[in-house]
């Protein structure tokens, strides 16, 4: 049990229960003060929003105890859901069924799989090389040509995002850092905890105070101030959690300054991506954030950057 | 017991957003009339029946297909409780006395509380288009006038299993229930199957 000797990480999981009881004791309040239909709404979205943190925090938290199997486990199913909503909005023919079987069954489980023993040289060039070059020759000898490319690019891109990007948050369990042996889940509780955090405080400080539309044609939602005041709250979210890190104070200020502008990007392009396939959300799983895609897609460009960036300057 | 297994396996699979659209489930007699292009869609369509509707429900399946080997057959009889009908025309036998034994079959088999899951096309297309639908469903319709015909749309079911595949894959899926639809004392055959396939597409554009 890694909880019980690990008191970092005691600390971490401490902390989130008393943020969301505090969450869950604010939404009822807010509840009870809501008087027209569109306050209403917002409440009861935020109130599924915040319920359905529990349920993410416990299983996140479970498969975390489990030890370093229960993270690469957990992420590989969420890759499975997010590869099956993406799958679902790109337009394939029935010719890539065959590449979608690979896609799904062999080429998801193998990229874990090789996560889980921390092949690092195999695990970073599966799915950019192999599986890039696999996927275009299997359709090329389905014999379907009609809109050849953009099938082929779309099932990658598919890959990349859901499977390959998202691998990289548990691969942080396996990163050795110079002077502190491998930290660990410590590491990836960080990433997670800013990059969500940061998704969070942006929708709080856009709720609050936001005026003007940061990027309107692609997610009329996101305003400058929520960005803004998301990213340096977040940030200085990170630089407290110093501690539980093998970062100084200001090194872990600035990976999370990373972490949530990466994060903000992530969140951007998929919003693209839902726009050109005329979907509002990518699914419908978890009540009040949409499907898996939704909840974690600023993850799919904040975990493969702190990963390389964290391997980069403090690797060892 | 295989019911609710086959109908939990079925819904992974699928994993459907259902959508009663213009009607409530109900113990009412209905006839469920689909669009069809997937090994899937009668084992789908059922699985996200409410279980106790399930359990009245009647898939219209093609004997040719159903009956091939014993698992086949035990599923389709003893589990869905099917109703085969013999749809390729057997040496020796009209095509129109064997459209007649089906529409038989159907009255027999709705009896006076059971429904029934219809592919009115007749058989599996690309998915892309309904194709239109066989007199079958009027025949029906002017023996049993009170049952009402609910246009049901599957999407992406295709996707998850094409023609031709063994495996499926995990694609997300969507089903709409329509608006229940009567046969009308004075409407003609074409004029009925015509506008019971336009019930059916309009739900993939309202999807």
């Amino acid at each position: 049990m890694i909880l019980l000797h690990d008191v970092a990480l005691q600390r971490l999981f401490g902390g989130l229960v008393v943020l969301l009881i505090v969450a869950t004791v604010a939404g009822r309040l807010i509840a009870r003060r809501a008087r027209d239909e569109r306050a209403l709404t917002t409440v009861r979205n935020l109130n599924a929003r915040i319920n359905a943190w529990w349920v993410m925090c416990v299983i996140f938290a479970i498969s975390v105890v489990i030890g370093p199997i229960g993270a690469v486990v957990l992420f590989a199913l969420i890759s499975f859901l997010a590869l099956r909503e993406f799958i679902t909005l790109i337009p394939t023919r029935p010719a890539d069924h065959r590449a979608l079987l690979w896609s799904f069954f062999l080429i998801t489980p193998l990229q874990y799989l090789l996560v889980g023993i921390h092949w690092y040289g195999l695990f970073s060039i599966l799915i950019p090389v192999y599986a890039f070059l696999f996927l275009a020759l299997r359709i090329a000898m389905s014999g379907d040509t009609t809109h050849f490319l953009e099938r082929v690019s779309a099932i990658q891109w598919a890959l990349m995002i859901c499977v390959y990007s998202l691998s990289y948050a548990p691969a942080l369990l396996g990163l050795g850092i110079r002077g502190h042996g491998t930290p660990g889940p410590t590491l990836l509780l960080f990433l997670v905890i800013v990059v969500q955090g940061s998704d969070v405080l942006q929708y709080i400080f856009g709720k609050l105070f936001g005026r003007r539309k940061i990027a309107p044609h692609v997610s009329p939602n996101k305003t400058i101030e929520g960005f803004v005041g998301g990213v340096a709250a977040a940030t200085l979210l990170g630089a407290l959690l110093w501690w539980a890190t093998p970062f100084a104070i200001w090194q872990a200020g600035l990976q999370a300054l990373i972490i949530a502008l990466t994060g903000f990007v992530g969140g951007l392009v998929m919003s693209a991506i839902k726009r050109d396939r005329g979907v509002k959300d990518f699914g419908t799983i978890i009540a009040g954030h949409g499907g898996i895609l939704d909840r974690v897609d600023s993850l799919t460009f904040a975990a493969p950057i702190f990963f390389h960036v964290t391997r980069f300057f403090y690797g060892g | 017991m295989i019911d609710s297994i086959l109908a939990t396996a079925a819904q992974i699979v699928a994993g459907s957003t259902v959508r009663w659209a213009g009607c409530a489930p109900s113990e009412e007699q209905r006839i469920y009339i689909a669009n069809h292009s997937s090994h899937l869609d009668f084992i789908v369509l059922w699985s996200y029946l409410p279980p106790w509707l399930r359990r009245r429900t009647r898939p219209v399946a093609a004997r040719d297909y159903w009956a091939r080997d014993v698992i086949r057959r035990y599923l389709a009889v003893r589990v869905f409780n099917a109703v085969l009908i013999d749809r390729a025309a057997s040496p020796g036998t009209p095509a129109g006395q064997l459209g007649r034994q089906a529409v038989d079959q159907m009255i027999e088999a709705l009896g006076d509380r059971h429904s029934l899951i219809l592919f009115p096309e007749g058989t599996r297309g690309s998915g892309d288009e309904v194709a239109p639908f066989r007199s079958g469903l009027f025949h029906l319709c002017r023996a049993k006038p009170q049952v009402a015909v609910v246009p049901v749309y599957l999407e992406n079911l295709n996707r998850i299993l094409p023609k031709g595949h063994l495996l499926p894959v995990p694609i997300l899926s969507r089903i709409t229930f329509g608006t229940p639809l009567r046969l009308q004392p004075d409407e003609t055959k074409d004029a009925f199957l015509q506008r019971a396939r336009e019930s059916v597409r309009a739900l993939k554009a309202a999807a």
